[in-house]
């Protein structure tokens, strides 16, 4: 799957997220891998994908200026590609 | 960002570390001639299990990850599934080196059922020969049981470690097929002269030739080899091997060790590289955050004698342990640098100048072994 601004996701269940002054960490229980999040701004949309039914409203509620939403669009794929985030109903 | 700010990120120190390693216990069934932790004999003053625990209280509230749990042999401490249990339960994940010993048909069932759990079984020769040299008599085939052993319980991919030395670089594809015959995965690591390794390395430690040739093995397979990002001194000799590329020391890596004193890592055991206890007040967190030497070892490190050398960026000087146990300046050249100057820079080093290890806890009875005994 590809990541859109119309997809549901949501922080996969096995992944801890750790703030750090770049960003934060994220550590996969399940395939014990980490991932550095870059920047702040990502770290934050990422915990509050859960609150929101899609991508588009999320970085709505984050308050994220449209000229940067293909930026988070790529940014999240990458992070769904890697099992920090995963679908809403998987 | 790119890969270069977050190193420097990275190098100026994270909240919490990424890979901490616990040496549980001095105690071991085994004394490796290269044993980083001069292993052997149990210290009456090693963490009980209330303060093992109380760790790993902080720990979880730092949120570290995961420990990497060794020793000594960690399976030697009769707490030893308690204090695993425990750590997992607070959502600390486990990862334990052992030399196998303890690990029968029952243990290794136990060990499966457990969930975030890693276990590294250390063997240092493809055959008894080459390995119980290193490791001792019978630590060949005491491995190779445990492996036996967890492959017959379902343990699922448990990893196999390989220092390097002299004597096993040719091996390597052979560990590679054994790590795949189990289904598991291989570790190869760098040989350091600490602990016991400061009596051995020099025998051990691989030649200028073999270097190029662990380099080039680890560039055709890096991507499925696990290396705890040791080899990066390496990287001169070209395209860089996977991994972040820097020594953590301090920054993201540190070390407890039995009787909770805390190290810039696993390979300094020495009081210059002694950041504080976790029994002084305030804790672990308060030596990771707020100890003097992890914080000038957050700042900018000058490349000193290495500053003119092109390659400096791609091995940043080597590693820090190699340097002093052998007697080397901080800000120069690493002993095994592939440019050669590692060999001039040691032709400088009078016999007896380096640094001494520290924490010998070498059984009495074997502390002799490594000096030729003459006849008559």
């Amino acid at each position: 799957m590809t990541v859109t601004l119309e997809s549901g996701l949501r922080l996969h269940p096995q992944v801890a997220l750790r703030p750090e002054p770049f960003g934060a960490l994220a550590y996969h229980y399940g395939n014990r891998r980490l991932v550095f999040l870059k920047h702040p701004d990502v770290v934050s949309v990422v915990r509050e994908l859960e609150r929101h039914d899609t991508v588009g409203e999320t970085l709505e509620a984050c308050g994220v200026a449209a000229l940067r939403w293909p930026s988070f669009v790529k940014a999240l794929d990458s992070l769904h590609e890697s099992d920090v985030i995963c679908e809403r109903d998987s | 960002m790119s890969v270069q700010s977050l190193v420097s990120q990275l190098k100026a120190g994270l909240d919490a570390p990424i890979c901490l390693t616990w040496e549980l216990t001095y105690a071991c069934n085994l004394q490796c001639v290269h044993c980083l932790s001069s292993s052997g004999q149990r210290d009456p003053r090693e963490l009980t299990t209330a303060e093992a625990k109380r760790v790993l209280d902080e720990l979880h509230d730092l949120q570290v990850f995961y420990i990497n749990i060794g020793g000594g042999e960690p399976m030697v401490r009769r707490d030893f599934f308690e204090l695993l249990e425990y750590s997992i339960g607070r959502g600390i994940g486990v990862k334990f080196s052992t030399n196998g010993a303890f690990i029968d048909p029952d243990k290794a069932r136990r060990l499966t059922s457990m969930d975030y759990l890693d276990i590294q079984i250390s063997l240092d020769g493809i055959d008894a020969i080459t390995n119980d040299a290193v490791r001792g008599v019978g630590s060949y085939a005491m491995a190779r049981r445990a492996m036996e052993n967890l492959a017959a319980a379902d343990f699922g991919p448990f990893k196999i470690s390989v220092v390097v030395t002299r004597h096993n670089v040719a091996q390597l594809d052979s560990f590679k097929a054994l790590a795949d015959s189990y289904g598991a995965q291989l570790r190869v690591t760098r040989l350091r002269p600490s602990g016991r390794g400061a009596d051995s390395w020099h025998d051990l430690h691989p030649t200028n030739a073999q270097q190029r040739q662990i380099y080039e093995w680890l560039l055709a397979h890096g991507d499925n080899v696990l290396t705890g990002d040791s080899f990066f001194h390496l990287n001169a000799l070209g395209e860089s091997l996977p991994g972040l590329n820097m020594c953590g020391a301090g920054r993201v890596v540190c070390l407890i060790d039995p009787i909770g004193d805390v190290y810039a890592c696993p390979f300094v055991i020495h009081d210059q590289f002694k950041a504080g206890s976790v029994r002084d007040e305030g804790g672990f967190a308060r030596v990771w955050k707020q100890s003097p030497l992890f914080l000038e070892l957050r700042e900018p490190q000058s490349a000193g004698a290495c500053g003119s050398c092109g390659s400096w960026d791609a091995c940043q000087g080597g590693c820090m342990a190699a340097k002093f146990f052998t007697g080397l300046p901080l800000d120069g050249p690493d002993p095994e640098c592939v440019g050669g100057e590692g060999e001039h820079a040691l032709a400088g080093v009078s016999a007896g100048a380096a640094p001494r290890p520290q924490m010998d806890h070498t059984k009495p009875h074997t502390a002799r072994r490594l000096i030729p005994v003459s006849a008559g």
